[in-house]
């Protein structure tokens, strides 16, 4: 039959496509990894540069993921529940990250943050609080690339579950934060969680934003994540740089894993 | 008076939902507010319940003003078209959801929804999720949920809308009765003419944002205050320039006083009625007859008859 014989030509294109896109690569850094055996691979990630590297992503993705939970969740809210002139804007403003390069997103907060010549960042810095090549900065620039992925979950559900059980919930007593803890939340729990992982997987891995914000510095005061690391040791042809692209890449794929047979599970109940 | 609504306007843009309306709604009533979609009668019902601020007017419950209200602090009972069911729960937890705010004692709590869900024979289905059930198991447990606080109105926002023809029969019928047991005051939206006419005590007609007219079930249908009355509420067809209903049209085969002559142009038949119509000069009315009458009068297409409306 000539439609079964398309149609298994289509499927070919699309197992080798995504074959060579996402199959071989991870391959290839696997064996990359195992290959250069147990003992390079506990010096490339226990010496105390690619310690305090892991130190500063878990940091980093962690505290990016709380903030856009809170804020992704208000922001969510807003788009959804209220009417105000320019929400149209804001709701196409909050996919602007993932337009926009994160080297630019980058260097839009030095404009803002930069301690010499920044708006803001020459008063924080003589208040003693450093944005930019530290911390602070490092976790608003990834979740500054990372916020529409959370949102891109939960407004839809937000949108599709309207206010009839808000509404119920408040003829029945409920005030705000009562609706908000009893029905709300439950309603978006599984996209949130999702979102959240998403979150998580994207600040785990982020490079370009960072790369900008921290200075990349290693050393004492260092601002050095797992990825610049990564990086750094590729470009020095140092060893170590595929031991910690794979964990980078094991830390992921769990993630999105343990979320998929959670969604499955659910799905299934 | 239960409910006293006075002088309540609502606009949307420049749409006018309510226009000046009063509405005053007996203790322990069953009321209907009936209109065609869009005519303001679910407005009316949620500026009542206060999920909607009215832009002028005042609405009093018992004798005291909500107006400017919360809804969640006015302890009505609301009951929404789709159900507005909390999926996340059981059918259990979502009767027991209002007890719970009001942080009533758990054994309290559970005798009340057991009575409640025993009431709306939902007993065997306290631990599903609403998910699980029909839509017209969805909507008594709605009910169930609204009539655990105790409120001092039930308000329902086209109840049975949703449902299919069948099952909203069932509980038209059935809520009738449950009205009977309880006597909570209540108001329902409607836009079906039959369902008003079936369950209410009293009906309101609404149309562009005005009361057309407020009366008894039989006051509405037989004494309309107007032609959009008399049409909304049942079948009409028009004779010498009047609206009359078609069962009201008697039908001769002999010149009568007072009556018209006219051709029978068709013969239908809908079950156990006939629709005869028929040519009367520049106009064609029907009439609805039984099939007895029909075959009494031996009515055929091309027969010659004299119609009378019936006063």
């Amino acid at each position: 039959m000539a439609s079964g014989r398309n149609a298994t030509v289509l499927r070919s294109i699309a197992v080798v496509y995504v074959a060579l896109l996402v199959f071989v690569p991870l391959v290839v850094v696997t064996s990359e990894t195992l290959g250069a055996g147990w003992s390079v691979f506990w010096s490339a990630v226990s010496n105390e540069q690619a310690v305090t590297a892991f130190r500063l992503t878990i940091e980093t993705a962690a505290a990016a993921v709380a903030v856009n939970a809170v804020f992704g969740t208000g922001v969510a809210l807003l788009l959804t529940r209220s009417r105000f002139p320019g929400r149209r804007l804001l709701s196409a403003l909050v996919d602007l990250p993932i337009s926009v390069s994160p080297i630019v997103a980058g260097l839009a907060l030095i404009l803002v943050y930069g301690p010499v010549d920044g708006w803001l960042g020459p008063y924080l810095h003589g208040a003693g609080i450093d944005i930019i090549f530290a911390l602070p900065g490092m976790v608003l620039a990834t979740a500054f690339v990372s916020l529409p992925l959370l949102l891109r979950e939960v407004v839809p559900v937000l949108a599709e579950e309207g206010v009839d059980q808000e509404q119920a919930a408040r003829v029945l007593g409920a005030n705000g934060w009562q609706r908000f803890v009893r029905i709300t939340v439950p309603t978006i729990r599984p996209a949130l969680l999702y979102g959240i992982v998403l979150t998580l997987a994207r600040s785990i891995g982020e490079f370009g934003a960072i790369r900008v914000v921290s200075g990349n510095v290693s050393g004492a005061g260092q601002t050095q994540t797992v990825p610049l690391l990564a990086v750094e040791r590729l470009e020095r042809f140092q060893p170590g740089a595929y031991q910690l692209a794979f964990i980078l890449m094991i830390t992921s794929m769990l993630t999105i894993l343990v979320v998929f047979f959670r969604r499955e599970s659910l799905a299934g109940a | 008076m239960s409910i006293e609504a006075a002088g309540i306007t609502k606009r949307f843009g420049n749409f006018v939902a309510l226009n000046g309306v009063d509405l005053s709604v007996a203790d322990g009533r069953l009321t209907a507010l009936l209109g065609p979609s869009g005519g303001g009668k679910s407005t009316l019902l949620r500026i009542i319940g206060g999920l909607d601020q009215p832009d002028a007017g005042t609405v009093h419950i018992n004798g005291r003003d909500t107006t400017a209200l919360p809804a969640q602090h006015r302890n009505v009972g609301f009951v929404f078209q789709h159900y507005a069911a909390f999926k996340h729960l059981s059918v259990y937890r979502n009767v027991a959801f209002g007890l719970e705010i009001r942080k009533r004692p758990k054994d309290e709590i559970r005798r009340r929804v057991s009575e409640l869900l025993e009431l709306v024979h939902l007993e065997q289905f306290a631990d599903r999720l609403p998910g699980q059930l029909s839509g017209g198991q969805r909507q008594r447990m709605a009910l169930a949920r609204a009539l655990a606080v105790e409120p001092s109105v039930l308000l329902l926002d086209e109840p049975f809308g949703a449902l299919d023809a069948q099952v909203r029969k069932e509980l038209r019928s059935w809520l009738r009765r449950l009205h009977d047991d309880m006597h909570v005051t209540t108001v329902f939206v409607t836009h079906d003419q039959e369902e008003a006419l079936e369950v209410a005590d009293e009906i309101v007609v609404i149309n562009h944002g005005r009361v057309e007219q407020v009366g008894s079930p039989a006051d509405v249908y037989d004494r309309p205050a107007n032609d959009f009355v008399m049409t909304f509420l049942g079948p009409v067809t028009q004779l010498c320039g009047r609206l009359v209903r078609p069962h009201d049209l008697e039908v001769f085969t002999s010149d009568t006083a007072d009556a018209v002559p006219a051709t029978v142009s068709r013969l239908q038949r809908v079950g156990f009625e006939v629709r005869a119509e028929m040519i009367a000069g520049d106009e064609q009315p029907w009439a609805q007859l039984t099939r007895g009458q029909a075959e009494a009068l031996g009515l055929q297409p091309g027969s010659k008859v004299w119609l009378r409306a019936l006063e």
